[in-house]
């Protein structure tokens, strides 16, 4: 499995991200943004965490606008693999490949915490290591996480069962205390229609060993390794 | 002030804070009456900040040496050696007065500017801390500064992508006109890959990088050494915007410019900016500069050498590169999207000549401006000691479960939760022990080494006797380190007092450095970076004498360490340390009894060494991995962080019969840790301790979901965590 980690001006989990993936078993290499082509047999394309252009004008807005975007619409085209963790996910959105937007956080602070997730779905090629409705341990680091979309688009993520990631307690159970950012239906993370690209706020990168928390954001990476050749 | 030839007048010499003393002996060092843009250099280079006229002399005293220092004090930031080939580069520094005008941008910039300090040395950072003082919670600015400083940490950090992992939150009255906001900031190098200001060769190009000048921050430097008064609201347009994208691409670019091989030497633009870059570069390195200003990227048009040469626009940074590498050094900068400009050169000379549309602005002997700066011995009064309250003479006025419970949700006692969720405290992946403990862990790149780092220093004790106080702030520091299994290697001091002016403020400046120096030799914990800031007064009031101490110790292991939160049930409870009860100074006698007298707890640093080296060695050698230094609140607090971590209550069954209860809780005895050990384990550590002169005694017994004091009702732990947990964001929320 090959997977490349764009690198914006601002980005700043592209470290984490790549560690992450070289643990569960991928090759990987960083991509600058000005490049207007992927490495050749790239299977995963991940946009990583951080604040692109210092999250001017808005978030992800001049990152979903960079030369290399054009080669990642491709990919995801293609069925490619693509992951947007945070930022990441802010860029998906900008740049079309995902509905929807990231408002600022209900609180209007910045906010880092541990994090309960809820797994919708065990079936795509992001989350076969996980068990439906399984709560996975991750964190959040993030200013404007607040998943906005207009009624249509949100009956059709839910609907089509698009929702990957919700928001929740240890148990699973989906609160409103346990949605601190203020995100409809408790969104922490969607999938594309072909269930190819997945963009998501918290950042399963950073539980990846007992030492530094915990190791639930393993699930995803080695999911995402397990599936590589047979989703594209 | 676009004109070079203005007059200079007195009331202009005193508008640049130099006194008629000290501008005589500039014009005599110079042999004529300066020009307007020579004036304003030497009031940049001989204000308190930038030269240190005041403290100079007393700094002198600190122990800086150790076998594992590779740099102390006078560079950027101090350096050290961590072994593997690792060196850690660290230093903290004050953004006090900015932050008290506008807290927002004084503390990004605050941060932006420690930041620099680390990565201008070569280092990548992996980590930021903060020690914070605001005035008390009923005054009406300190909702208003706290919200606006710690949205600024994290506004910088966070973007910039270091993690914040630790710091001090804190309140008295004597910050109410005068908060501090001091950062530290820590970054990794290799040991021969460590870059420093010293310029070499003559006619080498000097290079200016990074943001573009404009006419922000223009007399900063000399704002943060006068006092403030009610009008210090009207010196907003002195303080700077930080803009974390611009430094977020200036480290890369610096760390990559680096790589290749261009860079001779490499000085950030902080404080005094271009001036102070410039002057330290050449007079480092015996040479003189000669900067041609029509060269320096401008945000603005029609900008004077005067503006140039103060102003104190962010993100910028300063080289001097071999010659013939001017076009890769060039293509990295281009990349990166920041300026880079050719804008002088070394010279033989020994001058610091300024040139401006072909005009001289000025010329003026380098090394001078440094070597030849006013230097003080003001007049110092020691501060008088106070009386030793005996603990049988305080009278609880509190059961000692209400006192437990009023002090875990107190002010100063309560959770930081609110201000370090604002903080990335979890980017890098390395953040091991997160905020809330004794001191933050983080790994070293892939392991298997780890930095224990934190931030401390306890002013009402400095305030009551500057020269304990000093010791303490030390101790505690080496203490929280140890705490975790850290071997403590070194310290960044941020030394935050009154006017230097006023005897008994000099009193405790020099009391607390003498208590710091003491401690610092006696604990091999030398001081390899720091930072002054005096005139922290409004209308004549000065803050408590505030040394923060950062503190960095090195883990070898970094999987093998210790942290506050009981783990499980039937550990056996000991306490390191002898216990006096003593109550002068303590938070019980503050916040319980409502008095701030005495004298504060001494510190008997061979004990403290004795007590701490038998605790880290528990801890190393895998017996122990719960322990919590005991400071603030005494025993009593201690237990309930430690259950409250844990969600684990505690049964406490010693009690001494010959001292009071609440002074055997809460006094604030020094040199003391709690261990919860496994009970198989705990007559085998009891025993190596007495062997050794550690005092150690059996306190009691974790387990339960209550702590329980003796003679005392049951406290749930759920209670005083609701407690400890609700004080700042319900006072955030205007409920408290």
């Amino acid at each position: 499995m090959k997977s490349a980690v764009i690198v914006f001006p601002g980005s700043n989990r592209e470290g984490d991200v790549m560690r992450a993936l070289a643990q569960a078993g991928s090759q990987v290499e960083k991509v600058w943004h000005a490049e207007t082509q992927l490495p050749s047999g790239t299977d995963l394309v991940v946009l990583p965490g951080g604040f692109s252009y210092g999250d001017y004008l808005r978030c992800g807005a001049i990152a979903g606008r960079a030369t290399v975007m054009d080669a990642v619409r491709a990919h995801a085209a293609r069925g490619g693999l693509v992951l947007g963790i945070c930022n990441g996910f802010q860029i998906l959105c900008e740049s079309g490949l995902l509905p929807g937007i990231l408002m600022r956080n209900a609180n209007l602070k910045f906010i880092c915490h541990r994090q309960f997730l809820r797994v919708e779905r065990n079936d795509t090629a992001f989350t076969k290591r996980y068990a439906k409705g399984q709560a996975i341990d991750v964190c959040v680091a993030h200013g404007e996480g607040n998943y906005t979309a207009d009624a249509d688009t949100l009956r059709r993520l839910e609907g089509d069962g698009l929702v990957a990631f919700r928001y929740s307690d240890a148990r699973g159970d989906v609160t409103d205390d346990a949605n601190r950012n203020g995100s409809m239906n408790s969104i922490a993370g969607i999938y594309s229609e072909k269930l190819n690209v997945l963009g998501m706020m918290p950042h399963p990168e950073n539980l990846i060993e007992d030492l530094v928390g915990g190791t639930d954001g393993r699930g995803l990476f080695e999911s995402l390794v397990s599936s590589a050749g047979r989703a594209a | 002030m676009n004109r070079n030839d203005v007059a200079i007048t007195p009331e202009l010499v005193k508008e640049h804070g130099l006194t008629p003393d000290e501008y005589k002996r500039f014009v005599d060092l110079i042999g004529r009456t300066p020009t307007l843009t020579e004036l304003g250099i030497v009031s940049a280079m001989w204000n308190e900040h930038c030269s240190y006229k005041s403290s100079r002399l007393h700094l002198r005293g600190l122990p800086t040496k150790a076998p594992w220092v590779i740099q102390g004090p006078g560079e950027n930031a101090g350096v050290i050696d961590i072994g593997d080939g690792l060196a850690c580069i660290f230093k903290m520094e004050s953004h006090n007065h900015p932050s008290f005008i506008e807290p927002y941008q004084g503390a990004t910039t605050g941060v932006g500017g420690i930041l620099r300090d680390v990565f201008t040395m070569g280092a990548r950072p992996i980590a930021c801390l903060n020690f914070l003082r605001f005035g008390e919670p009923d005054h009406p600015k300190t909702p208003h500064l706290l919200a606006g400083v710690v949205a600024g940490i994290g506004g910088y950090g966070n973007s910039f992508g270091v993690p914040t992992v630790g710091g001090s939150v804190g309140f008295h009255p004597r910050y109410n006109g005068n908060i501090l906001v001091n950062a530290m900031a820590v970054g990794l190098a290799r040991t021969d890959e460590i870059f420093y200001a010293a310029a070499t060769g003559i006619g080498n190009p000097i290079v200016y990088l990074g943001s573009k000048t404009g006419r922000d921050g223009i007399h900063g430097a000399t704002m943060a050494s006068a006092e403030f008064d009610d009008a210090s609201d009207e010196k907003r347009p002195t303080v700077q915007v930080g803009d974390p994208f611009a430094e977020k691409l200036l480290l890369e670019a610096c760390l990559e410019l680096m790589k290749s091989g261009a860079v001779i030497a490499i000085q950030d633009m902080g404080a005094a900016g271009l001036t102070s870059s410039a002057v330290e570069m050449g007079a480092k390195g015996n040479l003189g500069v000669e900067l041609d200003l029509d060269k320096v990227p401008c945000r603005e048009e029609g900008m004077s050498a005067y503006e140039m040469m103060l102003s104190e626009s962010q993100e910028r940074m300063l080289m001097v590169l071999k010659p013939g590498m001017e076009k890769e050094a060039e293509a990295i900068f281009v990349k990166w999207g920041l300026d880079f400009a050719i804008i002088g050169r070394t010279t033989d000379t020994l001058r610091f000549v300024i040139k401006h549309h072909g005009d001289v602005m000025a010329d003026l002997p380098i090394k001078e401006m440094g070597d030849e700066a006013p230097l003080y011995d003001r007049p110092h009064v020691p501060t008088p000691p106070k009386p030793v309250i005996a603990p049988e003479s305080v009278v609880a006025p509190l059961s000692d479960t209400d006192a437990l419970l009023k002090l875990v949700g107190s002010p100063d006692q309560s959770s930081r939760r609110w201000v370090w969720e604002q903080y990335d405290h979890l980017i890098l992946g390395n953040t091991v022990q997160v905020p809330g403990g004794d001191a933050a862990i983080v790994r070293v790149e892939n392991g298997p080494k780890g930095l224990a780092l934190t931030t401390d220093v306890t002013p009402r004790y400095c305030e009551a006797d500057p020269v304990e106080g000093g010791k303490q702030a030390v101790a505690e520091a080496w203490r929280n380190i140890t705490a975790v299994g850290g071997l403590p290697l070194a310290i960044t001091d941020n030394l935050n007092f009154g006017s230097p002016a006023r005897p008994e403020v000099m009193g405790q400046f020099v009391g607390c450095l003498r208590g710091i120096g003491e401690a610092c030799r006696v604990l091999d914990f030398p001081v390899v970076s720091g930072n002054v800031s005096l005139y922290n007064e409004t209308n004549g009031q000065g803050i408590l004498p505030t040394p923060a101490i950062g503190g960095v110790g090195v883990l070898d292991d970094v999987t093998v360490h210790a942290s506050v939160a009981f783990k499980r049930d039937g550990d056996a409870l000991i306490l390191i340390g002898e216990t006096e009860g003593w109550l002068g100074q303590s938070i019980y006698l503050a916040e319980i009894c409502g008095r701030e007298e005495g004298a504060p707890p001494p510190v008997d640093l061979a004990q403290e060494r004795r007590n701490g080296d038998f605790v880290r060695q528990l801890i190393r050698s895998g017996q122990v991995d719960t322990v919590h230094d005991c400071s603030d609140g005494g025993l009593a607090l201690t237990l309930a962080e430690m259950a409250m971590a844990g969600g684990t209550g505690a049964s406490l069954t010693a009690e001494p019969a010959d001292l009071p209860r609440h002074a055997f809780l809460f006094g604030e005895d020094q040199g003391r840790y709690v261990l919860a050990v496994k009970q198989d384990v705990a007559a085998d550590i009891l025993y190596e301790a007495t062997a050794i002169g550690v005092p150690a005694a059996l306190l009691g017994v974790t387990g339960g979901a209550s702590l329980i004091l003796p003679g005392a009702q049951a406290i749930s732990v759920a209670t005083l965590k609701a407690a400890h947990e609700s004080w700042l964001p319900d006072y955030m929320a205007g409920k408290a």
